[in-house]
């Protein structure tokens, strides 16, 4: 293999360096603060879908580009975790590493997206009032589940309500990628461990994500693994309408990154 | 991970010893076979230089490694001396019984030319990239871009801030450093030696690596 001169790293490394300065200046100006939890429901004549999700259960279904899914927590069960595929194409789906890796942060919150691995973005998150998810850990499996609960709990865990709800459209073990769990206050602390805060949990909490293609959604209402032993209680899941992305949309425009996710998405749907 | 602390847990077997002794050129996919018991060592010899690495069980290629599943039993995102290496079905497959380097990241995935676009610009569309890698390599195991999952990068160094700051910083191995895992079952080795020149992952120069396997 050739190798880089000196002259190429020196002006790769100068990029790198500003598009991460960039990315460190930008973000916290254009992002809002949470979105507040007493803001208005979405109207009733945009709602596709309501319907309560038990302690324990998953939903699977399909959402369309533009329709917004809203999970609130009304009981503030620490933890639902979220998958979702390409419609279309399904060995298209979240990943987890991408979506930190591009944003240059493993908090996400309103103004952030969720990348697939193809460079496109799946779903934004046009509002948030808790901003405290886990991008890392994910959810909760069998082993976990056995640790926390004792081996014959009986408690149902994310890792398997993935695959029953991936098996409902024909995908298997191999179609499921690390997930993304909500209200689930996960960080890493100075010396590197994970922590999780179970006060930053908080009832009444929701977030709205806008698909931005048309999806397979998966969605575990089971507690993260690293919370407290605790009986997962119901949340409520709507999925609406939603006037279309303009131009200044708060997603589209609050990052270099995530602009540049757009274009790649919108490429992909107007071919 | 402070570095600072890192303590070097070192091997004491013998090249010569090997079984299996291949150089890996720069920017290159790999695979390998390694057998329940054997030991695999990947050596950094010029320091710098990420290996995007997956394990897939031989048995059954659905049975594959889980960066989520490692990261929460182990309780810290760094993968380093004693980390298990988990598959997505809860079981071990491969431990880490030496490492000189430390700070190897299981949490960033593998460059791929799409998300290049995203992270450096479109003019960084058509370079080489991991998942080129990992897609010719699990090709000839029967498999496809669906079985590659996000991957261990060895050498390459991840830092997660409490305040959730993420990025690829400078390496901090040196030529020659290495990490070694025993295999708890017989195990599909698929590496991408990571050709990325956008970010400090590789030193913006890709270098060759090597894999040795020990019978035991």
């Amino acid at each position: 293999m050739p190798r880089q001169t000196p002259e190429q790293i020196a002006a790769n490394r100068a990029r790198y360096i500003e598009l991460k300065s960039a990315a460190a200046g930008r973000a916290p100006v254009a992002l809002p603060p949470p979105t507040p939890r007493d803001a208005p429901l979405p109207s009733a004549d945009t709602v596709k879908l309501s319907e309560t999700l038990p302690g324990g259960w998953y939903w699977t279904g399909i959402v369309q580009q533009g329709q917004v899914v809203r999970v609130a927590n009304p009981g503030a069960t620490p933890g639902v975790s979220l998958l979702a595929w390409n419609r279309t194409d399904p060995s298209e789906r979240y990943n987890h590493a991408d979506t930190i890796k591009i944003q240059w942060t493993a908090e996400l919150r309103k103004g952030r997206v969720l990348f697939s691995d193809m460079g496109r973005v799946l779903l934004s998150i046009v509002e948030d009032s808790s901003g405290r998810h886990d991008t890392v850990v994910g959810g909760s499996t069998p082993a976990s589940v056995a640790r926390t609960y004792g081996a014959d709990s009986g408690v149902r865990n994310a890792r398997d309500n993935f695959i029953l709800a991936a098996g409902k459209h024909g995908l298997s073990q191999r179609d499921i990628p690390p997930c993304i769990t909500f209200f689930a206050p996960v960080t890493v602390t100075a010396d590197g461990r994970f922590s999780f805060d179970a006060a930053g949990v908080t009832p009444g909490d929701f977030v709205s994500l806008r698909a931005e293609m048309d999806l397979i959604l998966a969605i575990s209402n089971t507690p993260h693994p690293l919370a407290p032993r605790v009986s997962a209680v119901p949340v409520e899941l709507t999925i609406h309408s939603a006037p279309a992305a303009g131009p200044d949309d708060l997603c589209r425009t609050a990052t270099a990154e995530a602009a540049r996710g757009f274009v790649n998405t919108d490429a992909y749907l107007s071919a | 991970m402070s570095n600072n602390s890192f303590t070097p847990v070192l091997s004491s077997r013998e090249i010569g010893a090997a079984i299996h002794d291949e150089v890996i050129p720069a920017e290159h996919p790999w695979s390998g076979i390694v057998r329940k018991g054997q030991v695999f060592r990947i050596i950094d010899s010029e320091g710098c230089q990420a290996v995007d690495t997956l394990f897939y069980s031989l048995a059954d290629h659905t049975e594959r490694y889980s960066a989520q599943d490692t990261v929460l039993a182990q309780g810290t995102p760094y993968i380093g001396p004693g980390s298990v290496l988990y598959s997505n079905r809860g079981n071990p497959l491969a431990t880490v019984i030496a490492d000189t380097s430390g700070s190897h990241d299981t949490s960033a995935g593998a460059c791929s030319c799409e998300s290049n676009t995203v992270r450096f610009g479109h003019q960084t569309k058509y370079m080489h990239a991991c998942r080129e890698n990992f897609l010719i390599a699990v090709s000839r195991h029967g498999m496809d871009k669906r079985d590659i999952v996000p991957n261990i990068n060895f050498f390459m160094n991840v830092p997660i801030d409490p305040d959730g700051t993420l990025a690829i910083a400078d390496g901090v191995s040196s030529g020659g450093d290495y990490v070694e895992m025993v295999a708890h079952q017989d195990l599909l080795c698929v590496i991408s030696n990571c050709p990325q020149v956008n970010n400090p992952c590789n030193g913006f120069d890709p270098t060759p690596i090597r894999v040795l396997v020990w019978a035991d």
